[in-house]
């Protein structure tokens, strides 16, 4: 994966040094992320995060020139669902195409995901995904699918849909 | 894959503090020494998958005694194999030369094993910093195929004192995802099982050593075949996996490898990562290692029947011809058997049991030089943009294919993408706009979606951010 700035992507914080945080990206450095680039963080009032946390960010800046840049905030200072993501669920990766097909507007493959249980899902532009449903067996039948969905068509998506709901 | 070179930049970072990017040292235009660690486990993968075993799940669907789907595949040499675990391969390869015997074994040919983790197996592995899992993979490869005499060395030997055949076997970790020790050790049996070494006859004091053409190579006489199988231990010993999968090597307390061979003995048994085992727990996994080798020696015996078959029959065999030619656009996914009997399906056996799409040929219509149609477009609908969905569609994709907006293919009218020349391919629909739409239509509605009605929880973090680099391009 190839930082770009304003990209949102799922990080994996791999050590806390000072002020910042180096974050894992999946790009060939590691990102820099400021303690205070949270909503509502002080120099007084840390963030929570501990090394091996999951983090949804954007970059702010990113070129080949220099480290790679995140912050888990807008530029008018809100969270906008940013931050370290929760404790449970499940985090696989996929093609970063695939991730681009499935945020693409109006995606058919999320509808129906959606209409078969309650999920939460975070998508990072550099292939991570993170998935919550209530039971294990239903996260893992959630990535299992996204997983799938690289190589199946229209039709055979339907087929597994339709099985699904029915069980 | 090239990457930049970077020297020593010392950069001022908000004023705070100087970071310095690693300096690169390169001492040849392609010998590019870049340190890559690997990716990170996170808390939550590690939780996940604890709890997951916890109850008996594995990310792949199996059960806890199911081994992942085995490949073994010939070269065109004696001796040449892929074997592939899963995703996990190794490529094998056997070579024989006369030397002179040790000194102390003066009647004995001599076995050589080398296992090596090449750079594309993981990122992490890298020259130097692989030495500890490569000697402990070493060491028990050599266990396993050295001390337990599966290979009759005496009949290695030439002419006692000064010729014997010196039998090398090199193994290449192409690919990691779990469990390197049973496809290595898999590969190597499977090799010596393949090879064939020149004939050699000895009369009075003349040695003839034969070439290929002159008379057929001769197979090593091999006794048993050994084969290693792991178990991976979790929870202080109360979980155990068979075969792990390369996330549940990261997240495993401890390691025990039992080698056997199908008559049940055992040859090597290496417990590691300091976890304390009980009695029984050890001789329950060596009566499920009996199971699981005898299996695999019967595929074993099956695969070197197949190309020993193959080749007499003057067939074509060889990788060329085992590992299957695949598109990078495929419709298609590995098949491991799932066992779904309690749970709910899983997506792997589904599409298993799906027709493949059928071939879509598409027939442009030459109207004049230079334009040309294909299809016969759809009613004009400028109205209603956002509505109309184009579906995937490539080379061996579906048949229906909704022509997104405002494409109107009139006979002799270009259409705004372009090129009407060449066969227009409706690639990955959703993603890709192949038009500008409306001009007036507000590029900045910005739309973020909620899954669905019967979502409980709190409204997925998505944003659509993909438009904005759009726009930033327009």
């Amino acid at each position: 994966y190839v930082p770009v700035k304003g990209d949102h992507v799922i990080g994996i914080v791999t050590a806390k040094s000072g002020d910042i945080f180096k974050v894992d990206v999946g790009g060939s450095e590691p990102a820099s992320l400021s303690y205070l680039a949270f909503e509502g963080a002080t120099k007084r009032n840390r963030p929570n995060v501990q090394v091996g946390d999951l983090i949804y960010g954007q970059f702010v800046v990113a070129n080949k020139d220099m480290e790679p840049e995140m912050v888990c905030i807008d530029s008018c200072g809100r969270a906008c669902g940013m931050g370290v993501i929760g404790q449970d669920g499940l985090l696989f990766k996929v093609t970063l195409g695939l991730i681009r097909r499935l945020l693409a507007p109006d995606c058919e493959i999320l509808q129906e995901v959606g209409k078969l249980y309650p999920l939460e899902i975070v998508f990072g532009m550099n292939g991570r995904i993170w998935v919550k449903a209530k039971t294990i067996q239903q996260t893992l039948i959630l990535a299992n699918i996204l997983e799938a969905c690289e190589h199946m068509t229209a039709d055979q998506r339907k087929q597994i849909f339709s099985r699904l709901a029915e069980s | 894959l090239q990457l930049p070179r970077f020297d020593d930049v010392n950069l001022l970072r908000r004023g705070t503090s100087r970071v310095r990017v690693k300096r690169c040292r390169v001492s040849s235009p392609d010998a590019f020494q870049y340190l890559m660690k690997e990716t990170p486990l996170s808390n939550c993968e590690r939780r996940f998958l604890l709890r997951a075993i916890e109850e008996k799940k594995r990310l792949d669907g199996r059960q806890t005694y199911d081994y992942r789907n085995i490949k073994i595949s010939f070269g065109t040499d004696y001796g040449c194999c892929i074997v592939e675990l899963g995703k996990t391969r190794v490529l094998g390869q056997v070579s024989c030369e006369l030397v002179s015997p040790k000194l102390n074994r003066a009647t004995e040919g001599i076995l050589f094993f080398n296992l090596e983790l090449s750079q594309m197996a993981a990122p992490a592995f890298e020259p130097g910093r692989q030495s500890d899992l490569l000697v402990k993979l070493n060491r028990l490869l050599e266990r396993c195929l050295r001390n337990s005499k599966c290979i009759d060395t005496e009949s290695l030997c030439v002419v006692a004192g000064e010729k014997v055949w010196q039998i090398r076997v090199d193994l290449h970790l192409l690919n990691h995802d779990g469990n390197i020790i049973d496809a290595a050790s898999i590969a190597a049996i499977v090799a010596l099982c393949h090879f064939r070494r020149p004939d050699v006859s000895v009369q009075g004091d003349e040695v003839t050593l034969y070439t290929l053409e002159e008379r057929d190579p001769v197979p090593l006489s091999i006794h048993h075949m050994p084969i290693c199988v792991s178990f991976a231990f979790f929870q202080q010993g109360t979980y155990l996996l068979v075969d792990p999968n390369e996330r549940e090597e990261r997240v495993m307390d401890g390691l025990l490898v039992i080698a056997m061979n199908k008559h049940r003995e055992i040859c090597t048994i290496q417990s590691s990562g300091g976890i304390m085992l009980l009695k029984d727990q050890v001789l329950r996994c060596s009566k499920i290692a009996g199971v699981k080798v005898a299996e695999i020696t019967e595929l074993i015996q099956k695969a070197l029947e197949n190309d020993q078959k193959v080749r007499k029959e003057g067939g074509k065999f060889g990788f060329a011809e085992s590992i299957a030619n695949q598109k990078i656009t495929a419709f298609r996914m590995e098949k491991a058997p799932v066992d779904t009997s309690d749970v709910e399906e899983k997506a792997e056996e589904i599409i298993c049991e799906a027709e493949p799409p059928s071939e879509v040929v598409s027939k442009p219509v030459l109207w004049t030089p230079g334009t040309a149609q294909i299809g016969e477009g759809i009613e004009n609908s400028w109205g209603d943009l956002e509505d109309s969905e184009k579906e995937d569609e490539d080379e061996g994709g579906s048949d229906e294919a909704i022509i997104l907006d405002s494409i109107k293919m009139d006979t002799g009218e270009v259409s705004n993408i372009g090129s009407q020349d060449a066969p227009i391919v409706l690639s990955d629909s959703e993603e890709e706009e192949m038009i500008i739409l409306e001009p007036d239509k507000n590029p900045k509605k910005i739309r973020t979606q909620t899954i669905s009605a019967t979502q409980v929880k709190a409204p997925s973090k998505k944003p659509v951010k993909k438009r904005k680099k759009k726009r930033a391009a327009n």
